[in-house]
């Protein structure tokens, strides 16, 4: 369950008080809550379900993790054999 | 599309099923508690792609299945209402009550409107003040604070018109469940990436702990299931029973405070009975007692109305990881999405449904 | 069309700004409707005539015709309208038969309370259309229904085409070893829909691809005469088209996801709302079954074309798994490609 994309903040502005931002995901946008995330920033990634934002987006972690997977997968490249060409 | 595409990419996903190959020694039973989850990796294969040691049984993490037939036929109820405007998520609008489903009703002249964000509502109850406007706010804890937002603008802002039929479902209950029946078989969770993204994983501390299972919290794509798995494979083969976090770009343990005191604002805990599964105690939210003129079971006076499941339909054994879509003998022939006959097959995310939709229910000739 | 006094009254009220029903009863109103409305926009030699039916000489052949009906909410979207969409809709139904589209008939139910302006550009849009396609509507009629019983306008459109000799284009001729070629990005027609319903939010314009296939498939005729499938996926996007030509060959077909050309809003938009592009609606793409041969000439003649520029090789057809699709997916994995069901709903899931 729970579909949540994450997606860009390109602008934030209020609405009766709330702190909403104007979101893309790929090349649309939609608004979306972000009052509870406080820290988000514009150019920031936040994780977006129904039109909320739950959480900003590590950026340092992804990378980190990024790394550990990488070398993963370029160990399985030395090691399996070579997949034929689609 | 950037921390997405990434997470699927083949050349990561290849890495991690061969460390997971060298990895596991034994077979583990390993199951993901989220619908979506289930969706992700019947929609890519993934099953199949790890090695047959591990077995992936799926959870009852779908909401949208696991929501009672009697709740659903109180939301037809009131929908029906001449004077109502029925907003809801376009998954719930396919599942039938006993009286068929939403979007039929939807069909015959009932003002059913599919919304993406609860929020919008709102805006749709001042431009409609002479109309009752209503939501079906169902959902995991993932969609608690979106729903529980609504509620508390609508009373701050004085939109009276405005209440939600609530049907939420909570997570750590239903796992303990899974793991006190003496048929449980699990012996390791993906737990929910985007339910603990708000409440963190503190709740899955003592559930590791007591019952001594790994619970990885997970996101959804392929290489984050997979990613997943090899740290729950890890756990198992080393005698290790903790919470962990994978999807750590998205969530911390603690989860996002804020959100979690917006909920604890708006809902309380309550029973709750889930469909194919029981009453689960503690397992739901309803709304606070200040909050109570927004709730639409007190607004509108729906009688209790009796309901029965098919007797053909094993979803409960399903939901609990004990069997699988493939052992019903209904499913794909007399249980199919078009003609649902339980909870595990009327949303896209219930495991029959994510089965039936990538074709399980067909042997292709060898 | 006769031409009776309206009513008992001696000066009726005829510039009005919305359908009433009396513009279907073919009195006064409907002529007025035809000569302010369709005339101008259709105009020619044969509609002009306002025979209740249109004779046209054919030269000799196979003659392709076809019929469909067109609704959609909202009736005007970025990318075109309604109007746009029956045309070409129409011309592609006649173009997948290899046909050259020659001649159209529009029918109107119009929904009372329908705003003239509205019909007058959508008739407008069906003229541009027709003149992109080298297509004439040459005949025609009107209805008006009351308030509540239709959707403003359905629009009906037959076509006739005439089918070059020596081609052959058959649901049922895709056969093992051919290649599968997609023209273009899935899923811009029915997410354009979707996000002009602004009960969804979506910023951006997605804009719908309708457009006329014929002279796309003239080139790849002239590429290759022997092209064995021809389709153009709409309802139910690239899966459905699949599906019916893997049943109606009795073959099986394996196709890349990576291969799917998806535009970036598209995609975006298809995240958002939890859909998958194969499954959703294009209207002026196609998928075509090609002898492995003649493959890389066809793709090229399509990439060669303003509408093909981002043609693809999809997958293959193959003896194995026959009557299904399997699909490959990015990372490596495999599942069947089954068969939408019912209409595409946002998810939360």
């Amino acid at each position: 369950m729970c579909l949540a994309i994450p997606g860009r903040i390109l602008e934030t502005y209020d609405h009766n008080g709330l702190r909403m931002a104007k979101v893309q995901f790929g090349g649309v946008t939609r608004e979306s809550c972000v009052e509870y995330v406080p820290s988000a920033q514009v150019g920031d990634y936040v994780l977006v379900h129904v039109g909320f934002a739950l959480s900003v987006v590590d950026q340092a972690e992804a990378e980190r993790t990024f790394k550990l997977l990488e070398e993963m997968g370029q160990l399985a490249e030395l090691s399996a054999p070579e997949e034929p060409d689609r | 599309m950037k921390f997405l595409d990434e997470y699927r990419d083949a050349r990561l996903a290849r890495g991690l099923v061969e460390e997971l190959r060298r990895t596991v020694t034994r077979p583990w039973v390993v199951m993901e508690v989220c619908g979506g989850q289930t969706h992700s990796i019947v929609r890519h294969g993934l099953d199949r792609l790890i090695p047959s040691h591990v077995e992936l049984v799926h959870g009852p993490g779908c909401p949208v299945c696991v929501t009672s037939l009697e709740t659903i036929d109180k939301a037809h109820a009131i929908a029906s209402r001449d004077d109502v405007i029925f907003c809801s998520f376009g998954d719930m609008l396919r599942v039938p009550g006993s009286r068929g489903d939403l979007l039929t009703l939807k069909g015959r002249g009932a003002d059913v409107r599919v919304v993406y964000a609860p929020f919008d509502c709102l805006r749709i109850a001042r431009d409609n003040p002479a109309r009752q406007v209503v939501f079906f706010g169902i959902g995991f804890e993932t969609t608690a604070p979106a729903n529980a937002l609504v509620v508390q603008r609508a009373k701050l802002e004085g939109v009276t018109n405005f209440s939600m039929l609530v049907s939420h479902v909570l997570v750590p209950p239903a796992i303990s469940a899974i793991l006190e029946s003496p048929e449980n078989r699990v012996q390791a969770f993906l737990g929910p990436g985007h339910v603990c993204a708000v409440m963190g994983y503190t709740e899955y501390e003592p559930i590791a702990a007591r019952y001594r299972v790994p619970i990885v919290v997970t996101g959804f794509e392929p290489v984050d299931l997979l990613q997943g798995i090899l740290m729950a494979v890890r756990q198992l083969e080393a005698g290790r029973h903790e919470a962990e976090n994978q999807y750590g770009r998205v969530l911390s343990r603690e989860g996002n405070a804020p959100a979690q005191e917006l909920i604890h604002a708006v809902f309380e805990v309550c029973d709750r009975k889930w469909r194919g599964v029981g009453t689960i105690p503690a397992s739901g939210y309803r709304l606070r007692k200040e909050y109570r003129d927004h709730d639409a079971e007190l607004r509108f006076e729906v009688a209790e109305i009796a309901t029965s499941e098919s007797p053909v339909c094993i979803s409960g054994p399903i939901l609990r990881g004990a069997k699988r879509p493939t052992d019903c003998p209904a499913f794909g022939t007399e249980c199919t999405p078009q003609r649902p006959l339980g909870a595990t097959m009327v949303s896209a995310e219930g495991a029959c449904a994510a089965y039936y939709a990538s074709g399980r229910h067909l042997v292709l000739p060898a | 069309m006769s031409s009776t006094p309206f009513g008992d009254c001696p000066l009726p009220i005829l510039d009005h700004k919305q359908i009433l029903l009396g513009h279907g009863s073919g009195g006064t109103l409907t002529s007025q409707l035809i000569e302010s409305v369709f005339l101008p926009a259709f105009g020619n030699p044969v509609l002009d005539r306002l025979d209740d039916q249109a004779v046209v000489e054919l030269p000799g052949g196979r003659v392709a015709f076809t019929t469909d009906s067109f609704v959609v909410t909202p009736l005007f979207f970025p990318g075109g309208d309604i109007g746009h969409l029956a045309v070409n809709g129409t011309v592609n139904d006649l173009a997948m038969s290899g046909a050259r589209p020659l001649y159209l008939s529009a029918g109107f139910i119009l929904e009372e309370g329908l705003a003239i302006d509205d019909l007058r550009r959508i008739a407008l849009s069906m003229r541009d259309a027709a003149r992109a396609a080298g297509v004439q509507i040459v005949t025609g009629d009107t209805k008006v229904v009351g308030k509540g019983s239709g959707d403003q306008v359905f629009i009906n459109t037959s076509g006739i085409g005439l089918v070059p000799p020596g081609v052959l284009v058959s649901a049922d001729r895709a056969q093992p070893g051919d290649a599968v070629l997609l023209s273009g990005t899935v899923g811009d027609h029915g997410m354009a829909i979707m996000a002009s319903r602004e009960s969804l939010g979506l910023g951006g314009t997605i804009a719908s691809d309708t457009a006329p296939l014929h002279e796309l498939v003239a080139c790849m005729l002239d590429a290759c005469r022997d092209l064995h499938v021809l389709r153009d996926p709409t309802r139910g996007g690239v899966a459905a088209t699949l599906h019916e030509i893997a049943g109606r060959s009795g073959v099986g077909i394996e196709i890349d996801e990576g291969a799917v050309p998806v535009r970036d809003d598209v995609r975006g938009a298809c995240e958002i709302l939890g859909f998958d592009p194969l499954y959703v609606a294009n209207e002026g793409k196609l998928v075509a079954f090609v002898p492995a041969a003649g493959a890389d000439v066809v793709l090229a003649a399509l990439r060669a074309h303003p509408l093909g520029r981002d043609a693809v090789r999809l997958g293959r057809v193959t003896d194995e798994h026959p009557r299904h699709v399997v699909l490959r997916t990015a990372v490596g994995g495999s599942r069947i490609l089954e068969r939408p069901y019912g209409e595409l709903l946002p998810r939360i899931c």
